[in-house]
């Protein structure tokens, strides 16, 4: 099955790097309500480069798979939704999967949007090429930043790739002052360190323009997807943190002047 | 309208009158019975927000609890005790109390709370069934006189019905008739009885009656005159109701506590004599408003009192019951009653119709806890003040218990004191009623079409014979050449059978006092109303934009389909189905009105299962959707479950579609939510959900059902049934209790689409 994937669609892949007009997504979700303020026209893109174990999308990994799309098919179907993200305060978020692997399709959809006058938030783990990632932010009101962790060989065990990239591409953020929300989930026995949590902290409280600190705690509710995907799930004893472990690191954000939401 | 001036013989009358009207602005409605002049020239909006109300009381909270006990007794039993021996009427029995010592507002629908009536006029064998389902049996001089004296309703439809008539209810094709029971969906204008007392009632009929034309004495003016003397009995009858617990209704009420009792006390009178489908209160909080404002700046009454006033009103609401057979609680999920209240809304002339008292309804759901009864609906608009929308949402969040509908579409057509009858009917109060006629089942329909007119379960010719299509896969064109004259078909014979219905339950179980609580001339329309919507727009869609090959048994009989290749399903937003669903819509409800209806009524048509769309999917085989036979349908206008795969506003925007112009009874749909998916923190879950009302609504979604639930909440209230007693689900239109629905029931609303991507 993924052979015949491969068959079909790396042509249209490979053309996505040419063509800003096309990409591949993995699916849309017209309510999204996590993914930045009020109501969302969320589009999850196809391929990521991370392997994060806690992932809950780990259908968008491949960057092949998915479905190709255009961006006009894309504006259409989002104008179906003006009148809940007027009313909500809402926008579009592109989240993935990794966006930022498909640039030049992101910052069209963006710039599209935006000429319309759609907020547009940027779900992104900062880890893409940066030069290359850097002219989407033109038309990105905002940027959902995803640190995954901050202890260096803890992130590299979460995610299998390295930190610097995130940190670098979350540095230029604050030097052009792009509204960011940083994102940390909490995982049990993984992420919840407290110095990597504060590790985490006192980098985010070091940026000039973070509006909002979201703790994520830890869900199984993916599990079934990594089964179905036939991949090893790490995870699957992993427990949901308690509130008090929630609480914990709410308070070690705090001391670093971040409130959490 | 007829309307007669007031004229004032009595002094007695004067006196009271004029203490009972100090301080209103007068205005038509002193001349005339005009309640909604009356609230439009003496109501106070309210924009502020929810600070303002408080908690039950000690006394709230004691009487609550010796009801809750009474409550939980009856779960266990069935019900608590009956009637076997006394037929139902106004004032048929004692006055009745759950601690008089502590009650506010009086009043029970017999001498014991809890107590059910025995209501015969809706059919004697209905009643005496329900009886011995609880182990009760008629008394045997009532048995006599209702089968040799006395005819009721379900004898006089069965003598009227044709053979095709019986056969399409028993194989349902047409179902839930209200043939055998009380038709409900109408309300009486219960304020009247508050803001005018019976005596100028009376005196009003009276001139209605006297403006009969006698010189021609067809069928209709000797029907009025009959009617209306009815009418006139009634509400005397109601007086002496009144009488019983002490109180004097014949002038109009002096404060809030009176008005809020005279007003009870009306929709009481109608509750001991009619055991409708659906029995609403109308639209009362905002008129009960003004009592309370007057009550307040005059130092009679504190925020506190008025709060245990609205809360004892709705205790009592909560406490309505009827004596129904396990059968029909299984259609339609537990026990509902529909005590309808209508909240909110804007007025014509753009000022919002909230209220203080309509934000002291909702807090009910905290000061007694969440409940499916009365049934809370508000009336959106976006002219809203924005801290009543966001306690809604709130209330809607924590609660799970109230509907909303669209007040900005129905406002147009109904002007700004309609209510909401049941579910999603609106209806003028006091000047507006409806023959309900509870729905065809559009699937088996298209079954019909498919298969020459006969039954895909039972084999036998229903509809007439048609030359059945014989390929091997569907072809969209035709079987749309044979789906359109088999709804010509249905549409007549439906209409019919609702005449016969009509008919009969007008000759022998006419409502007698919510009639007298309307206006001498009144609009009627014909609820005539689909169910298996979003089945038949996927199938159709299947048929037209994949391959549908056709499994046929033995006979011949077309039983199952295969489906090669993706079709586009309805609740994806996606105009190639949705366009196919809206159609559906618009082309039946014109078939309806070729018809000819009872009374001339307007005929209307709703896409509303209730619950019973679970019944529904059992009595109907496998259909080309790929739906299996037994499979329950999408309740209301909902997408089948499962295939709405954009996310929950995608479904919200294929059902805002339907043509609301075709489906004036109401277009029900059923959105239930986990709370993560509103957002992380509760502001969030606020402004989004009142960002969702607003969208859906602006866009001329109808009706929604929110519930924000935990899938774990509702597992764990199958099994723990007795942790949670006042676990509180919308369904269709309406709210149940969760742990008294069948275990069937429980899971098809788990399985049914959560929306709970996060």
């Amino acid at each position: 099955m993924k052979g015949s994937n491969l068959n079909s669609h790396s042509a249209s892949h490979l053309d996505s790097h040419l063509d800003p007009q096309r990409g591949r997504i993995h699916s849309i979700e017209t309510c999204g309500t996590v993914d930045g303020p009020g109501i969302r026209f969320v589009i999850f893109t196809q391929g990521c480069r991370l392997r994060c174990q806690y992932c809950h999308n780990p259908d968008t990994r491949d960057p092949h798979g998915g479905k190709a799309v255009t961006v006009d098919e894309l504006i259409q179907e989002i104008r179906k939704y003006r009148t809940y993200m007027k009313y909500s305060g809402g926008g579009v978020t592109v989240s993935g999967g990794e966006p930022l692997l498909q640039p030049e399709f992101v910052r069209e959809i963006f710039r599209q949007c935006q000429a319309e006058g759609i907020h547009t938030a940027l779900d992104t783990s900062g880890y893409p090429d940066f030069e290359r990632s850097k002219p989407v932010l033109d038309h990105t009101d905002l940027v959902l930043l995803d640190i995954k962790s901050f202890d260096p060989k803890t992130y590299h065990q979460v995610t299998q790739v390295s930190i610097e990239p995130t940190l670098h591409f979350a540095k230029y953020l604050s030097e052009i002052h792009k509204p960011v929300w940083i994102r940390f989930v909490l995982v049990p026995g993984l992420t919840d360190a407290p110095d990597n949590i504060a590790g985490v902290a006192q980098f985010a409280s070091s940026l000039s323009s973070v509006e909002r600190v979201d703790i994520l705690p830890f869900h199984q509710m993916a599990a079934y997807k990594w089964e179905m995907m036939g991949y090893h799930y790490l995870l699957k004893d992993t427990p949901t943190p308690t509130a008090e472990q929630v609480q914990q690191a709410v308070d070690i954000f705090g001391q670093y002047g971040l409130s959490v939401s | 309208m007829v309307a007669t001036p007031l004229r004032s013989s009595a002094s007695k009358q004067e006196k009271i009158g004029q203490q009972a009207w100090m301080d209103f602005a007068a205005g038509r409605w002193s001349e005339q019975i005009d309640v909604c002049d009356f609230i439009q020239r003496n109501y106070r909006p309210y924009t502020g927000d929810r600070t303002f109300l408080t908690d039950a009381t000690p006394r709230t909270q004691q009487l609550w609890a010796q009801v809750s006990v009474l409550m939980k007794q009856e779960r266990e039993q069935g019900i608590l005790d009956t009637d076997t021996a006394v037929p139902t009427g106004i004032t048929a029995h004692a006055a009745g109390y759950v601690d008089a010592g502590l009650e506010e507002i009086v009043g029970l629908q017999t001498d014991q709370p809890l107590k059910r009536a025995l209501m015969p006029l809706g059919g004697i064998r209905v009643a005496e069934k329900s009886l011995e389902a609880y182990g009760y049996e008629i008394d045997p001089a009532l048995h006599e006189i209702f089968t040799k004296y006395r005819k009721t309703h379900n004898d006089g439809v069965f003598d009227a019905y044709t053979p095709e008539m019986r056969m399409a209810r028993h194989v349902g094709i047409i179902t839930g008739l209200p043939d055998a029971y009380g038709r409900g969906r109408i309300i009486g204008d219960y304020r009247r009885v508050a803001l005018y007392g019976i005596e100028r009632l009376v005196a009003d009929k009276q001139a209605a009656l006297a403006a009969t034309n006698v010189a021609t004495m067809s069928e209709a003016v000797i029907r009025d005159r009959e009617e209306i003397n009815e009418q006139i009995r009634a509400l005397k009858e109601l007086q002496a109701m009144a009488a019983k617990y002490g109180l004097d209704i014949s002038q109009p009420a002096t404060n809030a506590k009176e008005a809020i009792q005279w007003t009870y006390f009306g929709y009481l009178g109608a509750i001991k004599e009619q055991n409708g489908a659906a029995m609403s209160f109308g639209r009362t909080s905002t008129f009960l408003d003004i009592y309370i404002e007057r009550d307040l700046a005059n130092g009679t009454l504190s925020e506190s009192a008025a709060q245990e006033l609205i809360d004892d009103l709705v205790i009592k609401l909560r406490m309505v019951r009827f004596l129904r057979a396990p059968a029909y609680n299984e259609l339609f999920s537990g026990d509902p009653v529909w005590v309808t209240e209508s909240i909110g809304g804007v007025g014509e002339d753009g000022r919002p119709l909230v209220s203080k008292s309509s934000f002291r309804f909702l807090q009910t759901l905290y000061n007694l806890g969440p409940a499916p009864e009365p049934n809370l609906t508000v009336l959106w608009s976006e002219q809203m003040p924005t801290a009543f929308k966001q306690f809604c949402a709130q209330v809607s969040i924590d609660t799970s218990s109230i509907q909303y509908e669209n007040d900005d579409l129905m406002r147009p057509l109904y002007g700004d004191d309609y209510g909401i009858a049941c579910c999603v009917s609106a209806m003028r109060i006091g000047k507006q009623m409806q023959f309900f006629g509870a729905r065809v089942n559009l699937a088996k329909a298209l079954l019909y079409a498919i298969n020459g007119g006969k039954d895909e379960k039972a084999g036998q010719q229903v509809a007439p014979v048609t030359e059945p299509i014989t390929a091997d896969t569907l072809d969209y064109d035709e079987v749309m050449a044979k789906f359109d004259p088999t709804l010509d078909w249905l549409a007549n014979l439906y209409v019919n059978t609702l005449n016969v219905i009509h008919f009969m339950h007008d000759k022998y179980c006419y409502e007698r006092l919510e009639m007298a609580l309307h206006d001498p001339e009144v609009f009627r329309t014909m609820a005539c109303g689909i169910a298996g919507l979003s089945v038949v727009g996927d199938a159709l869609s299947a048929i037209k934009y994949s391959t549908v090959k056709v499994l046929r048994n033995e006979a011949g009989l077309a039983v199952d389909y295969e489906i090669e290749g993706d079709y586009p399903k309805f609740g994806n937003n996606d105009d190639r189905v949705d366009s196919i669903t809206a159609d559906v819509v618009t082309r039946f409800m014109n078939k309806i009105r070729q018809c000819p209806t009872y009374r001339n009524a307007t005929p209307t048509q709703s896409i509303l299962t209730i619950t019973s769309n679970v019944v529904y999917g059992k009595k109907t085989g496998n259909t080309p959707d790929g739906r299996k036979a037994g499979e329950p349908f999408g309740p209301g206008a909902n997408p089948m479950h499962g295939r709405d795969t954009k996310g929950a506003i995608a479904a919200c925007e294929s059902v805002a579609k339907l043509p609301y112009d075709d489906a004036q009874d109401g277009i029900s749909f059923t959105f239930s939510i986990v709370p993560q998916a509103l957002g992380k923190q509760l502001e969030d879950q606020v402004n989004n959900l009142v960002g969702l009302l607003d969208g859906y609504f602006h866009n001329t979604g109808h009706h929604i059902n929110i519930n924000v639930l935990n899938r774990d909440t509702l597992l764990d209230a199958m099994d723990h049934p007795e942790e949670y007693p006042q676990l509180t689900i919308r369904v269709s239109g309406y709210a149940v209790n969760f742990i008294k629905l069948t275990r069937e029931q429980q899971l098809d609303v788990i399985s049914r689409t959560f929306h709970e991507r996060f």
